[in-house]
């Protein structure tokens, strides 16, 4: 009895090894793994520079490309940041939100939904390269 | 300078009943000379971008902007000599946008000339525009300065009348300031030659002020800050004295000296654009002479956009941007460092943070 007890804590104890050793072999990701993210990345850059463009996104027909050209002059790095016309802290999402209601005179994006991730990575890819700020004016 | 001061108290006593909140977006230039008699100035109202929604309906920030440089033009003292649209009238060139900025244009108290955008042309090429507003390009004479307007907006051929299937995508892709699929401007042939002949009636000693919609300059091809053939037209006009170019399009102030050429851009009625060194994915040859304008509020609708007060004293140009929101500026031809400076900000120790762009 004693020895099928310790028979089956053995075999336990090996799966949790092997199981473990998988687990281990997670941290590791190939040149396609890398590829295939980056593409996955893109595809919503892309979809957030179509949403930057576009006459639809607001109800006037005022596109976000039209007072942002490559997204310059939104500065996602220094955000979250103190927006001195709103007295309080933000980020770069409630202002997307902000100019979505006012120069476009539109409604707001759900703060978590896909468009507005889009959008957020569409502005973050054009200012790639540039040192994060917080709270920079 | 003074002259130019005088001017500017003159016009803002006048136009105090509407400044209420003291904040006048004008461009105006003063034309200058040693006799005085010859002075003058003419306003630079440019850029509305006028965009029709559908049926009745318009961007109401962008109608807002130009009812406003109307209105305050028209409270100009001395009353200037004439006022120049300078292009970018309608957002995507239709009959229905062209029309609403055309009968706010017409409350204009003075002769207005007008310059082609490509937001007027990428259409229908320029047909109902020229209805209302003549030809493409033109000359003119003023108590002793010639006034030359270009149509520098054009395109390669094949770009303008093969690529596209219709008219309305062909505007549309012309209209995305960073749509890679635009195509860079140019006057083109035709116009240089035109321009040589108009000049060879012109003494060396006259001063000549060129209208373009573009710069007439290189400086950020990605938005077409940018002329194809700039360095043609320069040419053209390097044996002169005494040149001013003075073009629209990029919505902030801009001003360069080239050889014998001062450049000065003007401001938007509709929107301010971010300068190219903002876009961190460029490379900008904005002049080093350029001290930016502030960057702009936007939860003020009209800050950093404005219009022009010309003055002309001394044959070269005097440009006060009336700006929303901020402090004006004037940028007047220094004739001691033979450039054109800002007359309060162009020493970095007298720059504002502000005028900082990133």
């Amino acid at each position: 009895m004693h020895r099928k007890v310790a028979l089956l804590s053995l075999i336990v104890v090996v799966a949790i090894l092997i199981a473990g050793g998988i687990a281990l072999m997670a941290d590791e990701f190939t040149a396609k793994d890398q590829q295939r993210w980056q593409e996955e990345f893109m595809s919503v850059v892309q979809t957030g520079r179509e949403l930057w463009v576009s006459p639809e996104l607001g109800a006037n027909g005022v596109a976000c490309a039209q007072c942002h050209p490559n997204a310059a002059n939104t500065h996602p790095e220094t955000y979250p940041k103190f927006q001195q016309q709103l007295g309080r802290v933000i980020a770069l999402r409630e202002m997307i939100n902000w100019c979505l209601m006012n120069p476009l005179e539109g409604v707001p994006l759900k703060l978590d939904g896909p468009r507005m991730v889009a959008i957020e990575a569409y502005v973050a890819y054009e200012r790639r390269g540039v040192a994060m700020a917080p709270g920079k004016h | 300078m003074e002259k130019s001061s005088l001017s500017r108290r003159d016009f803002l006593k006048s136009a105090g009943a509407l400044a209420t909140a003291g904040c006048l977006p004008l461009t105006t230039v003063e034309l200058a000379f040693a006799d005085q008699r010859k002075n003058f100035t003419f306003a630079y109202v440019s850029d509305s971008h006028i965009q029709h929604i559908k049926g009745s309906d318009f961007v109401r920030n962008w109608d807002r902007g130009l009812i406003r440089a109307v209105a305050e033009t028209n409270l100009l003292t001395p009353k200037p000599d004439f006022v120049v649209f300078g292009g970018d009238l309608a957002q995507l060139g239709k009959k229905s946008e062209l029309d609403h900025g055309a009968e706010m244009l017409a409350r204009l108290n003075n002769k207005v000339y007008c310059v082609m955008g490509e937001h007027d042309y990428y259409l229908d090429l320029g047909e109902y525009w020229s209805e209302l507003y003549g030809p493409h390009y033109y000359s003119w004479d003023h108590k002793g300065v010639h006034f030359v307007v270009l149509n520098s907006i054009l395109t390669y051929d094949k770009w303008t009348y093969e690529r596209w299937p219709t008219a309305e995508q062909r505007m549309n892709e012309m209209a995305g300031l960073d749509n890679p699929n635009g195509s860079p401007f140019m006057v083109g042939k035709k116009q240089l030659e035109w321009l040589r002949q108009d000049l060879a009636k012109v003494t060396k000693e006259t001063p000549v002020v060129v209208f373009s919609h573009s710069p007439i300059q290189k400086i950020y091809k990605g938005w077409n800050f940018w002329t194809e053939d700039a360095e043609q037209v320069q040419a053209l006009l390097r044996p002169l004295d005494d040149v001013t170019v003075i073009y629209g399009h990029v919505h902030q102030i801009q001003y360069n000296q080239i050889g014998n050429i001062s450049f000065h851009a003007v401001m938007a009625t509709a929107w301010p654009w971010p300068y190219p060194e903002s876009y961190a994915q460029a490379e900008s040859h904005l002049a080093r002479l350029t001290v930016p304008m502030n960057r702009a509020d936007p939860f003020f609708e009209r800050d950093a956009t404005g219009w022009q007060f010309v003055d002309m004293a001394s044959g070269r140009v005097a440009m006060k941007y009336n700006l929303y929101n901020n402090t004006n500026r004037v940028v007047a031809y220094n004739p001691k460092t033979g450039q054109p400076e800002d007359t309060a900000y162009q020493d970095s120790g007298q720059r504002v943070s502000p005028q900082v762009h990133y």
